[in-house]
């Protein structure tokens, strides 16, 4: 049996095995995507904190969950933390360690969206009476968006794919079924390509979005 | 009685420059006082230390005899919290050289911001107000519009629409018209004018000399970080007694 051949007669039975694994897929997606974005966030605030004492733990932070494989920091808190009396679930482990790496990049994008809001913004407000916090949160943060929302959804799309390593802690997503397949058929081609092909279906769309968003101008830009 | 705003003794240095060397001064309540004096003579520092967006290397200011930006604990000075300080700030209107409208804001956002987030107003008793200001600076048929839609001169209206809906007791204003096309500086003093008119505390940063000698009580000319002659619009521009000072309004008119 020719690959083709085999991929018309068993297509259908890998592809809906396959999908039995994106329930867990997109979970470890949008649960490790909000994580990132709300302690991104916070970390980003405190690597700009006017206090040069606050700022180094935030770097620090940054340097080390950049300068790290995400699959390395996966492991320490899947097989390392239960070791101080901590036991993650595979899905717990995998959204906090995808989360905890993805706060660091998302840090870096927000703190370079925020830099790129003219400093007349902020003393503008402050000159109003607004308080640092408010003056970030109703006129900085607003303008920032803007251009953060590219690569924002840019860091959205790594996200998705890198969720392939979380079978690895056990998660039974995508990729852990289709190493299963491949045990189980012994077809590695036509099942890595179906598993792919998947992938491309979700991470289509979100780069269409992107451009999207690239593109769109607000009515006051 | 207390004069509205007291400036004593004012030193602010960035690293080995000095830009204010000891400034003190006093303001009454509605009185209107023009600073000028060369670029680089510290003007603009003393108005962003006046609500404190420059913290003073030392020297305090005060507003209505509340200390501005610090607090007396046990004989020491300390600094306010964020919190505190932006309460105090409230009071003090600035109107900026580049405008620093918020572009993401209408003319009426800009102008309901702080309402609404500091002074807690509702969003109809803001927007009534802002209408109101905006009216005021002759900007009533231009409230939907973002900054980017509005000329040079329409947004520094805009700008002090937003400082007036603060019901300030005190408006800073630094260099207003400096950053503006010469044909639209005209439109941006009539309403300054219209201010001073009605009674408000004003400290003008500027370079419109014969502006500062029609709305000014008292003008104040600085170089090197001092007040080097000060006195009724009369004296310092028409009858400077200092060369400095006349060297420098010479300088000025033959531009």
């Amino acid at each position: 049996m020719t690959f083709w051949q085999y991929l018309e007669a068993k297509g259908p039975y890998l592809l809906t095995t396959l999908l039995g694994g994106w329930p867990q897929t997109a979970i470890v997606a949008i649960g490790s995507l909000l994580f990132a974005l709300i302690f991104g966030l916070a970390v980003a605030l405190v690597r700009l904190s006017a206090w040069r004492p606050l700022r180094w733990p935030a770097i620090a932070y940054i340097e080390f969950f950049r300068g790290t494989p995400a699959l390395v920091q996966l492991f320490v808190i899947y097989f390392g933390l239960p070791d101080i009396g901590l036991s993650p679930t595979p899905l717990q482990a995998a959204i906090v360690g995808l989360g905890m790496n993805g706060a660091a990049y998302l840090a870096e994008i927000y703190r370079a969206g925020i830099e790129s809001i003219h400093r007349g913004q902020m003393e503008a407000a402050l000159a109003l009476g607004l308080t640092p916090g408010k003056a970030m949160q109703h006129i900085v943060l607003p303008q920032a968006v803007r251009t953060m929302l590219p690569p924002i959804t840019s860091f959205a799309i790594v996200l998705l794919k890198d969720t392939s390593i979380v079978f690895s802690v056990g998660v039974v997503e995508i990729m852990a079924l289709a190493r299963n397949l491949v045990t189980e058929t012994l077809h590695s081609a036509a099942v890595y390509l179906i598993a792919g092909l998947l992938y491309l279906c979700m991470t289509i769309p979100m780069s269409r979005l992107a451009a999207r968003l690239e593109r769109q101008r607000q009515a006051w830009q | 009685m207390t004069p509205l705003l007291r400036v004593v003794d004012l030193h602010k240095s960035f690293g080995e420059l000095t830009v204010l060397d000891g400034i003190s001064l006093d303001v009454e309540r509605g009185q209107k006082v023009s600073i000028i004096g060369p670029s680089g003579s510290g003007k603009t520092t003393l108005l962003r230390c006046v609500n404190y967006l420059e913290k003073p290397t030392s020297g305090h200011i005060y507003i209505d005899g509340t200390l501005i930006g610090e607090k007396e604990v046990g004989g020491r000075y300390v600094h306010l919290s964020d919190r505190e300080l932006a309460k105090e700030r409230a009071d003090i209107g600035f109107v900026f050289q580049r405008f620093n409208l918020f572009p993401h804001l209408t003319a009426l956002g800009n102008v309901t911001i702080a309402p609404q987030k500091v002074l807690g107003l509702t969003r109809e008793a803001a927007e009534a107000r802002g209408r109101e200001m905006l009216q005021k600076v002759g900007l009533g048929h231009k409230i939907d519009q973002y900054p980017e839609r509005l000329s040079g001169g329409q947004q520094q209206r805009v700008a002090i629409a937003r400082a007036l809906a603060m019901q300030p007791k005190l408006m800073l204003f630094d260099e207003a018209t400096s950053a503006l096309d010469p044909e639209l500086i005209g439109e941006v003093l009539r309403v300054m004018r219209q201010l001073a008119e009605e009674g408000s505390t004003m400290v003008i940063v500027t370079h419109e000399i014969q502006f500062a000698g029609e709305v000014s009580d008292r003008v104040i000319f600085m170089d090197h970080g001092k007040i080097v002659e000060e006195g009724p619009p009369a004296q310092v521009l028409s009858n400077p007694q200092l060369p400095r000072t006349r060297e420098f309004l010479k300088h000025i008119q033959d531009r």
